[in-house]
């Protein structure tokens, strides 16, 4: 291993361990994030520096097991395996020894170096309990150090006892040598030294295990774990050799390492005998029978409510508050005093969104001048930067700061172990949907801004959930959407509806939707297969600064790196196509002449049957949605540009709700297609963009035709379209049940 | 008598007798430490009568009743 440039040290342990914390203490500023190939699992990296070399350090995902029964659990075992980092520190849960040291027995399995860091050993003494790092490590037969990853204690220990391990040669050992399976498993690892693999040891447990990797990479072998069950039928576990090896590693920890932790005798416990701790006297209440729900829902309405309110604490609504002075309302607002008071306060998102857009508009203000000033604003180049990529940009970038504060609180709320609770809670409402009680929260993002709704889909574990939420957020109608929606209700009177209940039902409508579509999904995806619900609840603690500030810091970089690339090109294609005619003369050409309005006459044809892009104005429409790509507010913006407002409008009624449907619906704006494409890549992400345009280029058709037919009352025709959907889903639903159990009774 | 995880009281104890299902979910039982002998505690039910969270191995776990009639018990006297 000499020949490596540099020496690697990899973190494996369970989630909520504290590896997270350790790996930020131990790297600092270093530290950079980005996706193992081929998976969306965060792949951590950073720089250890306090030692006479750097050391190369890996956080790898947070898993229980080696078996390769998660995306995380595959990455950390080909990571260990095939890459061979020098060593590997196993970060245990002292708190939580039997089973954060199930994962320790299968590391040691590995010809590998591996030294155990005790984290939280200084709670452990807090409570008054007593823990024997000597007598375990005899045990083990490999370095334990204890640390507290939070207050970054014994760390320089652990770094060079890892350090010091690096440079020795280490041999697997397993726990399983006194077990029946010993010489199976002794026959099995020869037949792999044979074979030249590497760990033998550790891939003959696993094969004995039958384990779903191994079985394919070498089914040669399989016949000799078959030949020992043919002569081992009577014993206790039968053939069930994957229950007695995970038996006898639990049993092992029990007898032999269980010991050297000694629980306080004399601290509290309830009237089972059971210990009460203070994570228990917090759950007696966030996860209360009957009060778990209404402190849910205040601490969701809390969290929105501080990130995109208008009017914090309803200051004005309530209270008639009104601020007069021109200072202080330049303070709230970002320079916004315009002669009026202000109503209310705004909460701490809206007050950073207010700052950050007068920033922005500032820097295109100062551009646009000193074009103007040069006496070239009405070049190409001028435009192409202020009128393309500046104000684009602005457009993208004026979400950032509720983006974080969002993140903040969702980083809280995830570090402090609710998040996990909120999952206990509501699974079983999101269930019958064929999701998980977690998509709450990112569905819920969704009505503000669907770039941190998509980007917060990464707290759900299966994949197929993340993928179906991503496609129903755009059911959930963004805050950028409002304003269509403000237009459509202002020409209600004169297309023949009422503009509240359109608003209503525009919001109403979107979540049944979104029910319908999730049914729809659960209906037709390949495998009728629900990801199994069987999750750890952590202990609570304080969400530590350090992680949630890494964490913002993350989703930063990631945000500003998408806008400055996908996103900026995406905004140049736009601007060149609506400030440039077919001749691409370099003078700037009215909207009505360019590209994209001839573009819009032709893709009108193709809208035709959503009835808005009929008649003369339709490919005014049609550019407006496709406008709509750059940010949803563009959709009124280009209206308005093409003359189209609340008195030309000349849609009908039937138009008005397919062009609002469409709107809804369809492809989100450019940044939440980069988040998108952040989170699901290639296929899957190309599959969700088919799965926006054709839902909402149906459900628009059916509107408009549905409601021609019905006329007037519009939004019952609306109900009656949902309506018939829905019957249709639970019709299908009730036939696969059907089908199912009679496959069940043919078992 | 022998039961399944599902149909257990909340509040009482009982010892695991054997794990039934099959592959992934089955194998993450294992992993988690609900192993056949070990003594699993019935903590509460989700307000929403499901899922369950349950006290092993010194952790909080918490499991769909569907994934719960996966595990064979017997109820411990106490």
């Amino acid at each position: 291993m000499a020949s490596k440039e540099r020496i690697t040290i990899a973190l494996a342990g369970n989630p909520n361990c504290g590896k997270t914390t350790l790996f930020n203490s131990l790297t600092g500023a270093t530290a950079h994030v980005g996706n193992w190939p081929g998976v969306t699992v965060d792949k951590k990296e950073g720089t250890y520096k306090k030692l006479s070399e750097p050391l190369h350090i890996i956080d790898l995902p947070g898993i229980y097991s080696l078996s390769p029964y998660t995306p995380e659990e595959v990455v950390s075992r080909n990571y260990i395996l095939d890459e061979k980092p020098n060593c590997v520190i196993n970060v245990v849960d002292a708190t939580n020894l039997e089973r954060n040291l199930y994962l320790t027995t299968q590391l040691l399995e590995i010809d590998i170096p591996v030294v155990v860091a005790l984290n939280m050993a200084d709670i452990v003494r807090k409570n008054g309990d007593k823990l024997d790092a000597k007598g375990l490590q005899e045990k083990l037969g490999v370095p334990v150090v204890e640390v507290s990853a939070l207050r970054s204690e014994g760390l320089k220990e652990l770094m060079e006892a890892a350090y010091d391990a690096c440079h020795h040669y280490r041999k697997g050992t397993t726990i399983l040598e006194d077990k029946e399976l010993a010489h199976l498993i002794n026959d099995v690892a020869i037949a792999f030294r044979g074979k030249g693999v590497e760990s033998p040891l550790f891939h003959a447990i696993k094969l004995v295990e039958l384990d779903e990797i191994e079985t394919k990479m070498h089914p040669d072998l399989i016949p000799m774990v078959d030949e020992y069950k043919e002569s081992h039928k009577d014993d206790i576990f039968a053939d069930d050799f994957e229950a007695l090896v995970a038996d006898a590693r639990y049993q092992y920890i029990a007898k032999h390492y269980a010991s050297h932790y000694q629980k306080n005798e004399k601290s509290e416990k309830n009237s089972d005998g059971k210990q009460v701790t203070r994570s228990d006297k917090i759950d007696k209440v966030l996860t209360h029978r009957i009060w778990a729900l209404p402190i849910f829902v205040l601490i969701m309405f809390l969290v929105f409510h501080l990130t995109f309110s208008e009017d914090l604490f309803f200051l004005n609504r309530w209270f008639h508050v009104e601020f007069t002075h021109e200072g202080f309302i330049n303070f709230c607002t970002g320079m916004g005093y315009e002669g009026e008071p202000m109503a209310g306060l705004p909460s701490p998102g809206v007050f950073l969104q207010n700052w950050f857009g007068w920033a922005t508009g500032s820097l295109i203000d100062v551009v646009s001048n000193a074009f103007e000033n040069a006496g070239v604003r009405e070049t190409w180049y001028a435009s192409l930067l202020c009128d393309g990529l500046l104000t684009g940009l602005d457009a993208v970038l004026s979400f950032v700061p509720q983006v974080m504060v969002l993140f903040l609180f969702i980083a809280i709320l995830e570090d402090s172990g609710y998040m996990s609770r909120v999952a206990f809670i509501l699974d079983r409402a999101f269930r019958k949907f064929g999701l998980s009680g977690r998509a709450f929260i990112p569905m819920l993002s969704g009505f503000g801004c669907s770039v941190p709704a998509i980007m917060a889909t990464r707290t759900l574990e299966d994949k197929r959930e993340r993928n179906r939420v991503i496609r129903l957020m755009t059911c959930f109608s963004c805050g950028a959407k409002a304003p269509i929606w403000a237009l459509i209700a202002g020409i209600g009177a004169l297309a023949g509806f009422a503009g509240d209940i359109f608003v209503f039902s525009i919001y109403l409508g979107g979540i049944a939707a979104a029910i319908i579509f999730a049914l729809f999904m659960k209906l037709f995806s390949k495998d009728q297969y629900v990801s199994p619900f069987v999750m750890e609840l952590p202990a609570y603690h304080a969400p530590q600064a350090r992680n949630v500030g890494a964490y913002l810091w993350e989703k930063f970089k990631h945000y500003m790196i998408k806008a400055a690339t996908i996103i900026a090109a995406a905004t140049i294609v736009i601007w060149f196509l609506s400030n440039f005619n077919w001749n691409l003369t370099l003078g700037l050409v009215d909207i009505e002449q360019s590209i994209l309005a001839d573009l819009g006459r032709v893709f009108a044809y193709f809208y035709y049957p959503l009835g808005w892009a009929q008649g003369a104005d339709g490919w005014k429409y049609t550019v407006s949605t496709i406008t709509g790509l750059i940010a949803k507010e563009q959709v009124v913006d280009t209206m308005a540009v093409l003359g189209l407002n609340e008195e030309t409008v000349l849609l009908t009624g039937a138009q008005a709700y397919s062009f609002a449907v469409y709107n809804l619906f369809t492809i989100p704006c450019f940044a939440a297609i980069g988040a998108a494409f952040g989170e699901q890549k290639g296929k899957e992400f190309w599959l969700t963009m088919l799965w926006w345009f054709v839902m909402s280029y149906a459900v628009a058709a059916l509107v408009f035709g549905v409601g021609a037919l019905y006329g007037v009352a519009i939004w019952a025709g609306i109900l009656l379209t949902l309506a018939i959907i829905g019957l249709v889903v639970a019709a299908g639903i009730i036939v696969t049940r059907r089908n199912k159990k009679v496959v069940q009774q043919a078992a | 008598m022998e039961k399944t995880l599902d149909q257990i009281e909340v509040k009482k104890s009982v010892k695991v007798l054997k794990i039934g299902g099959e592959g992934r979910i089955r194998h993450h039982l294992f992993d988690l430490g609900v192993t056949p002998g070990v003594e699993i505690y019935v903590r509460k039910v989700a307000p929403l009568g499901d899922p369950v969270e349950v006290t092993i191995r010194g952790y909080e776990l918490t499991l769909r009743k569907s994934e719960a009639q996966l595990i064979s018990v017997k109820e411990v006297e106490e």
